[in-house]
């Protein structure tokens, strides 16, 4: 079976793509990646707002207590420089990019305009084949609304797209009142993809503790339903490459989304929880299920089940709440 | 000196202090280098390190290697084999530890062997330590066979440092070139830099060369160091002579050499003033600088006097300082900055006498001292002595600088006298340590001497504390080179950072008129006027000063600067100045920033930047009125109450008026009252904890940890709540043993350094100054709970212990604290106790105040800082004569039982004072002992009287960093160890030298950086404790109170109960040279317990007889991976973002270090001792 399919522009063997994550920091984990066979690697996200907030800190422990006491002026040694910008990061895309023989697309997450414009722009000189626009804006202010957030969206990609020439996706939350047509917009501000969806570290409370902290839970396959819906809805409406992120852990999960429509699938929890020869695994479930269905290529295979070529687009629409209640099994007893 | 011939080729001017410009010439011209970090000259051995450490080679093209020992005597023993075998080879030191390094030299200089000691010259420690500068070291040495250099100035530094080394390659005689520390070392000027074919024409290889080739070699085997006989070592010893003489004529031609490259002229006694002159003063030193100011202003005026800077001390050519001297010289001054105590005269006082003598010159010779330990050296002192030797007698053995009110040695002094320039321009500035205004001045002394054509000169008082620290920053710039080594005395400029200081200092006493006054203001600049003291307005008035003012906290604010108002302050003095014009001046400050935090990434950058371009317009000019009209007066500096020394001496120091105090108000003996703390009210929080009695759980925990102990807690009858403040605060005791009783928890609210420690480790995690205060002193007034009567081994039982240990000027958060505190409490009125040199010895003993005190009884820790590295030592000496003199008094007593009555000796005898209980019992048979030998009429009845007090069995302690335990004390405390002596030791483990600044030592955990180690402690940490238990017969603990407050008393009462040696090493956060959040130190001891970087345990030999294992585990196994503990410290952190992928590789390795320690230790103790067969 032709595995090969087309990720916004990019060629790659298969659609299986290692979604960001902190694999990707290490190289041996990029190059055990690419030696799994992933179609492309997604480098970790780099944070504006981290950095920022690293150099701030280093800056004021260096300080800290310094020029005060006439026996210790400082308390340590003078470093040539430090890595606070993006140079670390910089450097292992450059590094991935040697080491791997897969398209290593860089993430991205900025915080003023000017961050995401200077960032995009190194990460394209460091040899990035693409790069991922994380953007996530939690809308909390209560005179910002929904077209302000969609606006300050379509802001960055238009920024960004004027400062690179390397295919861009744009890493989405599903948090939109009209995907759709946000979708266009994004692609008339010069996305090439979207990736669907972002899964956020959502706090949690610590009930002992009393105390609210961020819990990173893994997904499970039953999460990949919601980009599924929406990819399928996508698929045929816009010109844009869509990858589904979120709930793939098995070669069925990616098959379906491939007949939803996705141009490539990106897969994290699995290769945390069950290591990174799982995405071998998912590649190959994936490419037999589908040649068992007697599709020959992925390209044949995709978008077989969209909405718009599916036998009842309808059920992606509406009428959801219905179907699944009356599908529901009816145990015997309580009848 | 004088200009000789022009430069043939420009060098490049730079404004940098003298411990550089020595440590560049040295890294260049050295090929290794062992040092170990003393004030002040640590900075030269951290240059080079650092320049190695960037690949900086030296003019052969080779990068020096720099070695950190593990004392002064290690870095001059690795010198000695370095230039046996051939290199060139340097070290940097000061005071003790030049002292330390004596041994070495005798016989590198008997060795005939070429090599240069910078040293930054300081005060010996006698009747007290003292960090500033003095010669007594270089004095030390005069016999050890070195030459002694000295160099002036900041330019002469770099210069003499090059001359001396080239002189002593060639007369193969090693010498010590020294400069004043502090004045010299810390003083930054705008110097010419020599280049590398500067330094390249000056070093003959040749000579290199044969110094080589005298080094040791298999290939060409000699012996040296052999041991000779009666018959023949004096022959040897004279053997040298030629040598010795040929110096001064190889020194000069050097100085020649030089002055032919790049145009200074040297000679070996410079001379300046009336060529005809008739008194001439003679000195050497940075108080050569202040003397040639006012001999050339004299001498302008007409009167015949002169001045010799002697430059080359030894060998001391007599004929070349006989030739310096005018024909018509008929009296000389020697001044000399060291005291030789019964000598017939210092030094340079000898000297001159005997080679004025010697060349038959009929010049009367008088000698005096001036400027111990960095005293302020002025013109009008140099006219003083000038002025002396009018006389017909003119007075000899004199001092200058002080008032010497008991044996009159110190002359007048006319304090109007000044030199100054009117084209100097002189600013003074009162900052924070904490707000970076000496590194926003440095910047700007900098930005002036680079981009102007101005010398200038910048100098820096710190404070004697190190929490809310105060700085002063002495600023001159000017058309001429500037030689003014003494502090402003008349400021054109007065810059104010934090507004409290008006109420608590002088701030304008230096302003002249018509100066001005910039003051940042936490008020809008248009209030500020009646917010300010009466007398500070009437300054101003008087003064006719014109007055600035700015918030400079909310531009610092707003532009997310916090507490870091320097670059307002430094962009608001430029403006007012006008020294640059003020786009150029806001041009070069963004310069400057971007070369101080450029490599600290750019977001740092931009932040000043936009300080910068927000202060301007916070800048407003305050209408003085013509009359003052506040109703604010300054607080007396020490309370009414206080003892009369506190209130004659103490409360002089504490307002920087230490200079006028007499000799006659200075202890002879260095002995000072304890207890002083509590007399300085510092009032540096910004905000103090509140304790709240309905969440509180009454554990203590706050208490036990507060680094300052300003939180105390007291268990009373409610019946002395009579007459209590309205606002104090008070619950029920919580405990069955204090049922009806009352309780209550209180801050002291002037003494709290608002660290957050306590709000931090607070369990029950809930949490108006003036009620505090009345409050406060309420509460010191009840009666503490009788200990007796305490469970002393529990963290509340401890707690209602009075601490013996308050109020310190640590940093504020302290680590190390905690522990003193807890001793004091526990143990501390019957505590002697010796301090190593350190941070411990100086927040326990830095004047103005220090905080050991006393009980009601008037009991508390009896305290000594020796050295640095004595200290094991020291304190068991304490315990030789204890034990000596409990010995001898249970003769005596035994001896005079009749007279004493049986029952009472027998009980003193059998005494067991193993509880709070028995001590005190023990405490009153001593006291009923005291009263019957008084009616007994014999003279061991008299001896026992004086011994009587030692049958209180006392608590020896050793304290000391882990610089101290692990590094230069080591081999002392190992001795003490092994001794079998009953001293219990204290290692307040910060695993870095913080005191100097953050050096690496062997308790520095691998992957951390440190000064010394900065690609990371390559090495895993010394298991000192490990080493101790080796014994079997020593108490071992290693504790950290902030993973367990309770194991931490236990170990302290069982290390002291246990009759032999113990050893307890501390965790002991240190804040700046961790680099953590002062509030999350006993956080961090916790995460460093859980992920086994500490191990919590107990090595008790007592177990060992009972069957049990004496090893005791008291934390769980790791649970957490190291790095989740060290990233939370940016001496980690630090590295992974310079070297990634070391750090990532040390990391690791730190990981394999913990687990396979903790593998260890799980082994040990579960080894069987016999008995129960198990751990027991």
């Amino acid at each position: 079976m032709d595995l090969t399919t087309k990720y916004m522009g990019l060629s790659l063997s298969n659609p299986v793509v290692a979604g960001a994550s902190p694999l990707s920091k290490e190289l041996d984990k990029v190059k055990a990646l690419a030696e799994a066979g992933a179609g492309a690697i997604v480098m970790h996200s780099i944070f504006e707002e981290q950095l920022a907030q690293e150099a701030l800190a280093l800056n004021y422990y260096i300080e800290q207590g310094a020029e005060s006491f006439a026996e210790s002026l400082s308390h340590f040694p003078p470093m040539e420089a430090y890595k606070v910008g993006p140079e670390l990061y910089l450097e292992n895309i450059a590094a991935a990019r040697k080491a791997a023989d897969v398209p290593i697309i860089a993430s991205l997450n900025g915080v003023s305009l000017g961050g995401w414009i200077d960032y995009a722009g190194k990460i394209q000189q460091a040899g990035a084949d693409a790069l991922e626009l994380n953007i996530y804006l939690i809308p909390t202010n209560r005179k910002v609304s929904g077209t302000k957030i969609e606006k300050a969206y379509l802001d960055i990609v238009k920024a960004v797209r004027a400062a690179v020439s390397i295919p861009l996706a744009v890493k989405l939350s599903p948090f939109f009142s009209a995907p759709v047509n946000m979708a266009r917009k994004l692609k008339a501000a010069g996305a090439d993809a979207l990736v669907l969806f972002n899964r956020f570290y959502q706090p949690d409370i610590d009930v002992e503790k009393l105390e609210v902290a961020p819990r990173l839970v893994l997904s499970d396959s039953d999460e990949s339903r919601l980009p599924m819906r929406w990819i399928a809805i996508l698929f045929g409406r816009v010109r844009l490459s869509l990858a589904a992120t979120s709930g793939v852990h098995t070669g069925e999960d990616a098959a379906k989304l491939i007949l939803a429509g996705a141009d490539a699938v990106q897969v994290v929890s699995a290769l945390l929880r069950d290591g990174i020869g799982q995405l071998t695994k998912i590649r190959d479930d994936m490419a037999e299920l589908l040649a068992a269905k007697g599709y020959r290529s992925i390209r044949k295979a995709r978008g077989v089940m969209s909405q718009k070529n599916c036998p009842e687009p309808a059920v992606f629409e509406r009428a959801n709440y219905i179907e699944t209640l009356q599908s529901y099994p009816q145990s015997p007893a309580a009848v | 000196m004088s200009k000789g011939k022009p430069s043939a080729e420009a060098r490049p001017s730079r404004s940098l202090d003298g411990n550089e410009a020595a440590a560049y010439v040295a890294h260049n011209i050295n090929e290794v280098i062992a040092i170990y970090p003393i004030t002040p000259s640590s900075s030269m051995g951290e240059h080079a390190d650092a320049w190695s450490a960037a690949g900086k080679r030296n003019i052969w093209g080779t990068v020096p290697l720099v070695v950190e020992m593990q004392s002064e005597g290690g870095a001059s023993a690795a010198v000695h084999g370095a230039l046996q075998t051939g290199s060139l080879t340097t070290t940097f030191t000061a005071s003790q530890g030049l002292l330390l390094m004596i041994p070495s030299m005798f016989k590198i200089a008997g060795e005939l062997t070429p090599t240069v000691f910078h040293v930054s010259a300081r005060s010996v420690a006698c009747q007290a330590l003292s960090i500033f500068g003095d010669h007594s070291d270089v004095m030390a040495v005069r016999s050890t066979g070195f030459g002694l250099m000295a160099s002036n100035s900041i330019q002469e530094i770099g210069d003499l440092a090059l001359i001396t080394q080239a002189a002593s390659l060639e007369a193969r005689v090693p010498f010590v070139h020294f400069f004043d520390g502090f004045r010299s070392s810390h003083e930054i000027q705008k110097v010419e830099m020599l280049t590398g074919d500067d330094m390249r024409a000056m070093i003959d290889d040749e000579l290199v060369l044969a110094h080589r080739r005298r080094a040791m070699s298999p290939d060409r085997p000699v012996l040296r160091g052999t041991s000779q006989n009666p018959d023949v070592y004096f022959q040897g010893r004279e053997t040298v002579n030629p040598y010795y003489l040929k110096c001064p004529e190889i020194v000069q031609k050097a100085m020649d050499k030089f002055a032919g490259i790049v145009g200074r002229q040297y000679r070996l006694f410079d001379y300046v003033g009336a060529p005809d002159a008739e008194r001439v003063v003679v000195l050497m030193g940075s108080g050569a600088e202040a003397a040639h100011e006012a001999v050339e202003h004299l001498a302008g005026q007409g009167e015949k006097v002169g001045l010799i800077k002697v430059r080359l001390y030894r060998p001391f050519s007599g004929k070349h300082f006989v030739a310096a001297l005018p024909e018509t010289v008929k009296v000389v001054a020697a001044l000399d900055r060291t005291k030789e105590p019964g000598s017939p005269g210092e030094p340079l006082h000898l000297d001159c006498v005997n080679a004025v003598t010697e060349a038959g010159r009929r010049i009367k010779v008088v000698g005096g001292r001036y400027g111990l330990s960095s005293k302020e050296f002025t013109p009008a002192m140099v006219k003083a002595a000038l002025d002396n030797l009018t006389a017909p007698q003119p007075r000899s053995h004199f001092t200058v600088g002080i008032h010497d009110d008991v044996t009159k040695t110190s002359l007048d002094c006319d304090p109007s006298f000044s030199t100054e320039g009117k084209d100097v321009v002189r600013a003074l500035f009162y900052g924070l340590g904490a707000d970076g205004t000496v590194g926003a001045n440095k910047n700007s002394i900098k930005i002036i001497g680079d981009e102007t054509d101005n010398y200038v000169q910048g100098y820096f008082v710190y404070d004697s504390k190190r929490a809310g620290a105060v700085t002063v920053s002495h600023l001159r710039f000017g058309p001429r080179p500037i030689r003014s080594t003494y502090l402003l005395a008349r400021a054109s400029f007065i810059g104010c950072h934090q507004f409290v200081f008006l109420e608590r200092q002088d701030v304008l006493a230096k302003a002249e008129e018509g100066a001005i006054f910039l003051l940042n203001t936490p008020y809008d600049p248009d209030q500020t006027w009646d917010k300010i003291p009466r007398s500070v307005q009437q300054q101003i008035i008087d003064k006719k000063l014109k007055f600035w003012a700015i918030n400079a906290y909310d531009v610092a604010k707003e532009t997310g600067m916090g507490q870091r108002i320097n670059t307002i302050m430094q962009t608001c003095f430029f403006y007012l100045s006008g020294i640059l014009p003020q786009a150029e001046a806001i041009a070069k400050i963004k310069e400057a920033i971007q070369k101080t935090y450029g490599h600290r990434g750019d977001k740092i950058v931009q932040m000043n930047y936009a300080a910068v371009d927000r202060s301007v317009a916070g800048l407003k000019e305050i209408q003085v009125p013509a009359e003052a009209s506040s109703q604010i007066e300054k607080p007396p500096v020490v309370p009414t109450e206080a003892p009369d020394f506190v209130k004659e001496v103490t409360a002089k120091i504490i307002a920087r008026e230490g200079d006028s105090i007499p000799v006659s108000k200075m202890p002879a003996d260095g002995t000072w009252p304890s207890a002083t703390t509590q007399w300085e009210k510092r009032n540096i929080a910004l905000e103090i904890p509140v304790w709240d009695p309905q969440v509180c759980i009454q554990c203590g925990k706050c208490s036990i940890t507060c680094p300052h102990a300003t939180i105390r807690m007291k268990v009373y009858d409610p019946k002395l709540l009579e007459g209590a403040p309205p606002t104090f605060k008070h619950t029920q005791a919580k405990g069955k043993e204090f049922a009806g009783l009352a309780f209550t928890l209180q801050v002291a609210p002037e003494d709290c350094t608002g660290c957050g420690v306590c709000v931090d480790t607070c369990p029950a995690k809930n949490k108006a100054r003036e009620a505090e205060r009345e409050n406060y002193k309420f509460f010191l007034q009840i009666p503490d709970y009788d200990r007796s009567r305490l469970k002393i081994d529990t963290v509340k039982g401890s707690q209602l212990l009075r601490p013996l240990f308050e109020y310190s000027g640590a940093c504020a958060g302290c680590g190390e604290t905690p522990y003193v505190k807890l001793v004091s409490q526990l143990f501390g009125d019957r505590a002697i106790i010796g301090n190593a040199t350190g941070c411990s010895s100086i927040y326990g003993g830095n004047l103005p105040t220090t905080p050991y005190c006393v009980n009601a009884d008037g009991r508390g820790p009896t305290w000594n800082n020796s050295l640095f590295e004595d200290c094991a030592e020291f304190s068991f000496g304490f315990r030789l004569t204890l034990d000596k003199q409990m010995e001898f008094a249970r003769e005596l007593l035994a001896g005079l039982k009749g007279g004493i009555g049986a029952e009472l000796v027998e009980a003193l005898l059998a005494a067991d004072q193993s509880t709070e209980a028995g001590i005190a019992q023990q405490r009153a048979r001593v006291a009923e002992l005291k009263k019957k030998l008084g009616g007994i009429q014999d003279a061991k009845a008299g001896q026992l009287a004086s011994l009587a007090d030692v049958l209180v069995y006392k608590s020896v302690w050793a304290f000391g960093g882990d610089g101290w335990a692990y590094d230069i004390g080591y081999g002392g405390l190992d001795h003490v160890l092994a001794s079998g002596r009953n001293v219990n030791i204290l290692v307040l483990d910060t695993q870095v030298y913080s005191n100097t600044g953050g050096q690496c030592s062997k308790a520095t955990p691998r992957a951390a950086v440190a000064k010394f180690a900065e690609g990371g402690k390559p090495l895993p940490k010394k298991d000192l404790g490990m080493l101790a238990m080796t014994y079997g017969n020593v108490y071992v603990a290693q504790v950290a109170m902030g993973a367990s407050d309770v194991q931490c008393v236990r170990a302290f009462v069982e290390a002291e109960s246990y009759p032999g040696p113990s050893l307890i090493i501390a965790y002991s956060n240190c804040i700046p040279a961790h680099g953590i959040d002062g509030r999350t130190g006993f956080r961090q001891q916790k995460l460093a317990v859980e992920s086994g970087a500490w191990p919590l345990y107990r090595f008790d030999p007592r177990r060992i007889a009972e069957g049990k294992n004496p090893l005791q585990l008291d934390s769980k196994p790791p649970s957490i991976p190291v790095k989740d503990y060290a990233y939370n410290e940016t001496r980690y952190t630090m590295l992974t973002k310079s070297k990634p992928e070391e750090a990532k590789r040390l990391i690791e390795l730190a990981q394999q270090d913990v687990d396979s320690r903790w593998g260890l230790y799980q082994q040990l103790a579960a080894m069987n001792y016999g008995g129960d067969g198990g751990k027991g």
